[in-house]
Order: C-alpha cells, then sequence, then structure tokens
C-alpha cells in the first residue's frame, strides 16, 4: 500500500463530510455533501471533478486542503497521511485558486501584499529585496506587469483579478493546486487565457490540479482524467477522452448529451438524453444508488444497494449494477 | 398608421433600426446600445451573443422598455408590426408589455415574488391582460403549468417560490410570461444560473413551446453552445454595435468579423480538444472608453490604421449575411455597403 502512495502526489480514501442541518427545533438531520470519494492524483496531472451543483464537488476540494474537518476518510499526500497532522506544512505543497475572484481577494490589500502574503506567512525570503523580486517573478509568471504590484484590486478586471489569485497560490511553490471552478465567472473571450495559462503553468512547473468545474468542455480539455460526482459520491472516472467516447454511467451519458455544442449541425443532430426531475435532497437520499430516481434503467437491485466503483479495462471505473 | 411593408423574407415581426440606447452616469453618459439594426420574423429564434458590456442585454431591455432610470432609448425605432413602440406612453407599453412581447430572466430565484403564491403570480398577469374572472384565470394558470411541464399543478399553485427548485422556477417564469400568449417571447441568459441537465430541459422545453404557441423567440446569451442549439438568426454584439449577423450557419461556418473568429477559436470544442485554445487578447471593453473606431480594434491581431480611426461600415457579404469588419473592405471580399449606418 505505502508502496503505491508514494507514486501519486494526492490521494484521498472513502473521504466523507457530513454537515449538520437543523430540520427542527431539536432534530438535527446529517447532510452528507460528501459520502465516501476516494481518488488518486499523480505529479503534474489534472484530474477534472465534474457534476451539478449541489453534488459536493467544491466540498471534496475544500475538505482535501482541510479547509474543513473530514467526517470520515483518508488523505494522503506525497505517501503520508496528513488528514490529522498540522496543515500548515501541507499548505505549502497544496493550494486553492477559487471561484470567485472578487470576493476571494481582499479590496484593502494592494496586489504586492496580496502575492506576498503566503511568502511572509512561510517566511520564504530573506529580506525585503528578495521578497519583491520573488512577487515580480510571480507577476510575469502569470502575465501582469510590474506596474501593477502597488494597485489594489478593483482597477482589476475579472480575467486579470484571477491572474492575481493564481500568482498567489503558485508564491509558496505548491506541487498541487484545487482550482474550484476557476474560468465560470469570467467572460468567454478571457476563458482561453486562463485556461491556457494553467496549462502553461503545469507545464513549466510540473503542478497537479484538481479541476473543479461543472462546463465539461472546458473540463475535458485542460484534463488528463475525468471523475464525475453525483449527490457525494463519484459514479465515473476514466481518462477524458475514453470518459467523452465511452461514457458507461447512465447518469454521465446524459451529462454528455445535455453539454450544448457550439456548432449548429452537431447540435441540431444532438440527440438527448433529458433527465427527468431534479437532483433530489441530499437531506433526503434515495437509498441505494442515489441516481436510481432519475435513472432510465434503474432496478430492484439499485434501491437496495449502492453500487461500488469497479474497473471496466484501462482504469475506467463505474459505480452502476446494469453498466 | 400601420404601413406594413413586408419586402424581405417572411414576415418581420419585430424590427429595430438604428437603436440608440444610453445610460446617464456620474462619470459621463455610456452608450450601452450604439446603432442595432436587426429583423425578427415570426415563429423564428434569433439569439444575440455577446460578452458583458456588449449591450445585448440592453437591447432586449429597450425592446420592453424596462431600463434602469438613467437609462433611455436617444435614437432610433423599433417597431413591431409596422408601429414604432419607442414612443409608446407607460399606459401602452404596460399593454404591450405580456400581451404582445414577454421577458423571462436570468435569475429565477430572485425574479419570482417569495411573498405570494405561484398561482397568484401568474393569473396576476391573466387578470390584467384579460377580462377572464378569477376562476377562470385559475383554470388557464392549471392549465399553462401543465404545458411548461410542470407536475400536480393544483398542488404547485398553492405553493411559495422557495419550495420549489431552481429548474422549476424557471419554468414557472416561462409560464408567466407565455400566459398572455405573446408574440415574442425574449430570454435573456435563460439558463445561466441553471445546471447543464436542468439547462437542458428548458430549452428543449423552450423549442417545443415555441411549436405549439408559434411565438418568435430572442435568446440574448454568451453561450456559443446554447445560441447553436437554439437560434436561427445570430446577432453578435460587442461594445454595443452590431459585429455580425446572419443565420446560424453563416456566423459558426463562415464568420466574416475577426471578433466573430476570434471567439470560435477561443471557446473548448471537439476539433481542438488536443490543441491549445487560441484566446482573444487584452481585457473586456470599457464603454466610458471606447476607441474612436472599432470598437473591437484594441483586442484585434489584424487591425490596421483605418480600424483605430473609424468605425466600419455594414458590409453585404456574398452569402448574404451582414458584418461590419474593415478587413472585408481590405478584402474586397463584400457585395455592397449597407445604407443607413454611419
Amino acid at each position: 500500500m505505502s508502496n503505491e502512495n508514494a507514486k501519486c502526489l494526492v490521494e484521498v480514501q472513502d473521504l466523507q463530510e457530513h454537515f449538520p442541518i437543523k430540520t427542527g427545533f431539536f432534530k438535527k438531520t446529517m447532510l452528507k455533501a460528501v459520502d465516501g470519494v476516494s481518488f488518486k492524483i499523480n505529479p503534474g496531472e489534472t484530474l477534472g471533478l465534474v457534476g451539478e451543483s449541489g453534488c459536493g464537488k467544491t466540498t471534496v476540494g475544500r475538505t482535501l486542503l482541510r479547509l474543513y474537518k473530514p467526517t470520515g476518510g483518508k488523505v494522503f499526500f506525497d505517501g503520508t497521511e496528513v488528514t490529522d497532522r498540522n496543515m500548515q506544512t501541507y499548505r505549502k505543497e497544496m493550494q486553492m485558486v477559487f471561484q470567485d475572484p472578487y470576493s476571494s481577494l481582499d479590496p484593502r490589500m494592494t496586489v504586492e501584499d496580496i502575492i506576498g502574503e503566503p511568502l511572509d506567512v512561510h517566511k520564504l525570503y530573506s529580506g525585503k529585496g528578495e521578497r519583491r523580486d520573488k512577487i515580480l517573478e510571480l507577476m510575469s509568471l502569470v502575465g501582469l506587469n510590474a506596474e501593477h504590484a502597488t494597485r489594489y484590486v478593483h482597477e482589476f478586471s475579472g480575467g486579470q483579478r484571477q491572474r492575481i489569485g493564481i500568482a498567489r497560490a503558485l508564491a509558496v511553490n505548491p506541487r498541487f493546486i484545487v482550482c474550484d471552478e476557476p474560468v465560470s465567472a469570467l467572460d468567454v473571450s478571457i476563458q482561453a487565457q486562463v485556461i491556457n495559462m494553467f496549462e502553461e503553468l503545469q507545464e513549466k512547473l510540473g503542478v497537479a490540479y484538481l479541476f473543479i468545474a461543472h462546463d465539461l468542455l472546458v473540463v475535458h480539455h485542460i484534463s488528463d482524467r475525468i471523475a464525475v460526482m453525483y449527490l457525494g459520491r463519484i459514479v465515473e472516472t476514466a481518462d477524458a477522452d475514453e470518459l467523452n467516447e465511452n461514457p458507461m454511467h447512465p447518469y454521465t451519458l446524459s451529462l454528455l448529451s445535455a453539454v450544448p455544442i457550439p456548432d449548429p449541425v452537431t447540435a441540431r443532430a444532438q440527440k438527448r438524453i433529458i433527465l427527468e426531475g431534479d437532483v433530489p435532497s441530499p437531506l433526503n437520499m434515495p437509498s441505494g444508488c442515489a441516481f436510481r430516481t432519475r435513472c432510465r434503467y434503474a432496478t430492484e437491485q439499485c434501491a437496495r444497494e449502492c453500487p461500488k466503483l469497479t474497473d471496466r479495462g484501462n482504469g475506467h471505473m463505474v459505480a452502476c449494477w446494469n453498466h | 398608421m400601420a404601413d406594413k411593408n413586408n419586402k424581405g423574407n417572411g414576415s418581420p415581426l419585430l424590427q429595430l433600426i438604428d437603436l440608440h440606447t444610453s445610460f446617464t452616469t456620474d462619470n459621463g453618459e455610456v452608450q450601452a446600445v450604439n446603432g442595432v439594426n436587426f429583423t425578427l420574423n415570426e415563429g423564428t429564434t434569433l439569439g444575440i451573443v455577446g460578452e458583458s458590456g456588449s449591450g445585448k442585454s440592453v437591447t432586449a431591455y429597450s425592446i420592453m422598455q424596462i431600463l434602469e432610470k438613467n437609462g433611455h432609448i436617444t435614437s432610433g425605432q423599433i417597431l413591431y408590426r409596422g408601429q414604432d413602440i419607442t414612443h409608446y406612453t407607460e399606459k401602452q407599453m404596460q399593454d404591450f408589455r405580456g400581451k404582445n412581447v414577454s421577458i423571462i430572466f436570468q435569475d429565477p430565484m430572485t425574479s419570482l415574488n417569495p411573498v405570494y403564491t405561484i398561482g397568484n403570480q401568474i393569473s396576476e398577469a391573466i387578470l390584467i391582460h384579460s377580462d377572464k374572472t378569477k376562476e377562470e384565470a385559475k383554470a388557464a394558470t392549471i392549465k399553462m403549468l401543465e404545458l411548461v411541464g410542470i407536475n400536480d399543478p393544483e398542488k404547485r399553485f398553492k405553493q411559495y417560490p422557495h419550495e420549489l427548485s431552481g429548474g422549476m422556477r424557471q419554468r414557472i417564469m416561462i409560464a408567466m410570461a407565455l400566459v398572455s400568449e405573446p408574440d415574442i417571447l425574449i430570454a435573456d441568459e435563460p439558463t445561466t444560473a441553471l445546471d447543464v441537465t436542468i439547462q437542458a430541459q428548458i430549452l428543449e422545453l423552450m423549442q417545443e413551446l415555441q411549436k405549439k404557441l408559434n411565438m418568435a423567440i430572442i435568446i440574448v446569451t454568451h453561450d456559443l453552445g446554447v445560441i447553436a442549439q437554439m437560434a436561427d438568426e445570430i446577432v453578435v454584439m460587442y461594445g454595443g454595435r452590431i459585429c455580425e449577423r446572419g443565420t446560424a450557419d453563416h456566423i459558426f461556418y463562415s464568420p466574416c468579423h475577426e471578433y466573430t473568429k476570434g471567439l470560435l477559436r477561443s471557446i473548448p470544442s471537439v476539433e481542438n480538444m488536443k490543441k491549445k485554445l487560441v484566446p482573444i487578447a487584452g481585457s473586456p471593453i470599457n464603454l466610458l472608453n471606447m476607441p474612436k473606431g472599432c470598437a473591437f480594434c484594441t483586442r484585434c491581431d489584424n487591425a490596421m490604421k483605418i480600424c483605430l480611426e473609424e468605425v466600419p461600415p455594414e458590409l453585404k457579404m456574398p452569402d448574404g449575411h451582414f458584418a461590419s469588419c474593415w478587413m472585408n473592405v481590405k478584402n474586397g471580399n463584400y457585395v455592397s455597403e449597407v445604407p443607413g449606418n454611419e
């Protein structure tokens, strides 16, 4: 086991995150935001995590970095279990880029101070000059000009703010970054700039990403492997191309068929598998397979027992009784 | 007064002629819509695509005349069945909205009133626009709820917006918009706040209802995928002006404006999955600080001297669609200049 762990950079085993929710005066119900998620990420690799809102993909990212304390399960970084360790040392290796470039940057700090803060916290410089040099180097790395250093965040557009957020994450020279919907808040013409930057940084620095997003075309473009989540569980993982060409789980199938393709002829010919109804409330999860209430193939067995992820060849893992 | 001249194709339902809309702000006058021309034909779908600040939503709001207090249509005409509605009084507009043209908004969470029941809010629209009794209105509401695919409509009638999911609320919004049987439905980013599987449901519903009720749709969005699926005709906007307009196939397969070309190159698609995306350089436009010439010139790779100096004229291309780009003048690959534009 430990041997295998050494190969991959990040490993998550049976991660659980339950939040207590008040459902009555004295009554509390556990909301199972993440319910037994396992995956591995190799150095320099991008794992895309997709799913609809409320499926727990953001919670996975945050629990991984211990922004939430996990209810259960283990997180390994570079072969060592970090679940109960002091996270400060590990946060130097694991960083995060947030979705909203407006609320995740302090409006009262200059760009220099925002990018410099992680350097201060981890004491990564010996003098003022070195601090400044490091900041300028990071800024040029993400395509910001040196004269931006003394400005405040409100002077920047969304795309530039996201660059500041990425420079801040890169400041401590991490080996792993959780990117939580980093391009969803950006304009179409700006998205490509930021996606390219993520790819270039990975080539240059060899950093691994957990790329959380709901835009499947973007995720397919940037990821090596993709994991699909539904109601707190992973239902399918495979190589990005394999998942798109040969999806097996009925949920993945309908998710992929629902993506509007930016090509009129393909879009007109597209056969959509329209799912009935909405995602069930995670407070009141269906028994067995969580997807069975919207699944065309659901049988009795699906209601009785929750399917486990099983390998269907070439690391294509699917959790479904029928496929 | 209504001199319908039905030249051109189909029968034009709504025509925008050189529409200008601006907002008075502390920093000066902002030209949000700057000379927009297009025609919407009966029973068809027109997509307006653009990024934030392109003027796509303001164009839609101008048609409904629901601009913020500091916004006003400064010149141009909006012809609905040949009648200019820009001179309508507020009273006339109230009658016009809902009955002739309806709108649904991006955020179904905030566009429903939380303190009234669903039934109350939908039947209100019926009671205003017709002389039906309350019972008749209720029956019509329940029929409408069924039409937009809400199960158990009797129960939903009595429920409040917070009891429904996002997708359901958008269905309620559509029901409310269509209950007085308008000719035109304007959908302003109708699915941006929704998940893909719910988005697919709503888009499918809109297409279905369009066939059933034979209405025209104007869909405003930044999502090229949604546009490709929905639109017959597409208008591409940037910085308050139209870059290019034509059928969906024209825009996607033979774009003639540098912005449209750049936009199509920059989105991930099946073809460029393995390649690097080609982004559009620079940052989004600041409407307070517009370039003198083409709005896109500061971000355009092929900008020439004339692009910086002069606003490009709208040109008719050989395949019949329209583009406003100096590149076409340079290459001489256009048929004629469209008169009436500055």
